[in-house]
């Protein structure tokens, strides 16, 4: 007994010692952004949806059965460029295996016309696009996982029961082994 | 004895469990408070430049950056601000290019040097050349912040993250993070906020 009651503050000491790290990732900015003004800007000349944050969350949500695929890039984004083809084959072989991709555009505004149009128009992209434009990172990138740090590409695998988030490129066949352990 | 030899087990495990979960954190880089290295890295000048040779700084504004990333553009403006307020005050920009030129050849060192030149770049603008000093950092995309204080025990980290809350319009910012971080550090005041993220241009290896 006499041991429990030394080894006991010791132990203490070492899992409050732990937590400290955690301390200062709390201090991460959390504030509520105003969006009304931004929402005002929508241009409804460019073909695409486009959301800020607050519109866009519930794409990340759905409780449906379906599987959804959802990749973050940009037009300037040479690597996000590169595995687009293999998420375009994802979306169009796991159609029937109820497997959705939805590809999130994070181009400025100054780029959805001369960029991201012409680019989408060009690679007769057939999976959902939506342009995402919401300044306000810092408080939206920890909502879509906090464990990203902001680098693009990224994507997100979920469904009802499950998410998984990668802060990383793929090949198609590391995409397919990810997206086999949602399907079955 | 058996609770003894339980409690030694129990403790030796959360010691353990205590450094390993340390060693991954260390392997993605820096966290608030740790010692950032130094280093020698080639300037666009010719120079070698290490954060030792700053003899009076009082810290360092070290910015992985580089010549093609959009948001790393939409931010040269901002830098060259953030060293012509700062560094009167002791807290000098240090720019790191941390691409790999040879799969970014708009990031080699060539035209690191006509970058620099073009826009007037008043910081060194070095080559993470072997891309040895980024990793130690944690830099994730560029560009990537680390505002270091400058004490007896090494540069300290104090903040680690964006410039600011608008990359793609200066006139929008309402919160200028390096700014208030630096301000605060100056007046030897608590950062309020000492880590914060943004998108960026992934690092190419």
């Amino acid at each position: 007994m006499k041991h429990l009651l030394l080894l006991g503050p010791i132990v203490l000491v070492m899992i409050f010692s732990c937590n400290n790290k955690a301390k200062s990732e709390e201090k991460v900015k959390d504030s509520q952004p105003e969006y009304a003004e931004i929402q005002s800007k929508v241009n409804d000349e460019v073909k695409f949806p486009i959301y800020n944050f607050q519109s866009f969350e519930p794409l990340l949500y759905k409780d449906d059965d379906k599987t959804y695929v959802v990749n973050f890039w940009a037009t300037w984004c040479k690597p996000c460029i590169v595995e687009l083809p293999y998420f375009e084959r994802l979306n169009a072989e796991q159609k029937d295996n109820n497997v959705e991709v939805i590809l999130v555009s994070l181009d400025m505004p100054s780029m959805w016309k001369s960029k991201l149009e012409p680019f989408v128009e060009k690679k007769e992209i057939k999976s959902t696009v939506v342009i995402l434009d919401d300044p306000k990172q810092n408080d939206w990138i920890p909502k879509v996982a906090e464990e990203w740090g902001g680098g693009i590409p990224a994507t997100l695998i979920y469904n009802k029961d499950k998410r998984s988030f990668y802060e990383q490129g793929f090949t198609y066949e590391e995409l397919n082994e990810e997206l086999n352990k949602f399907i079955n | 004895m058996k609770t003894l030899k339980a409690f030694v087990l129990l403790a030796v495990l959360i010691t353990l469990a205590g450094f390993s979960s340390k060693s991954i954190v260390i392997d993605n880089g820096y966290n608030i408070g740790d010692t950032a290295t130094d280093f020698s890295l080639k300037n666009v000048d010719g120079e070698t430049i290490s954060l030792s040779d700053y003899k009076s700084a009082k810290g360092f504004l070290v910015i992985f950056t580089c010549n093609t990333c959009p948001y790393s553009v939409a931010y040269e403006d901002r830098i060259n601000a953030l060293d012509a307020k700062y560094k009167p005050l002791g807290v000098p920009v240090i720019a790191i290019n941390p691409n790999n030129p040879e799969k970014k050849p708009g990031d080699s060192f060539a035209a690191m040097k006509t970058r620099a030149t073009e826009k007037g770049f008043t910081f060194p603008y070095l080559l993470d050349e072997g891309q040895k000093i980024y990793p130690e950092y944690g830099a994730k995309r560029t560009p990537h912040v680390f505002l270091l204080e400058k004490t007896l025990k090494g540069n300290v980290v104090k903040y680690i993250g964006a410039i600011d809350d608008n990359s793609g319009d200066a006139s929008n910012v309402e919160e200028k993070f390096v700014e208030n971080a630096v301000d605060a550090m100056l007046a030897g005041k608590e950062i309020k906020v000492t880590t914060t993220r943004a998108i960026g241009c992934s690092i190419k290896v």
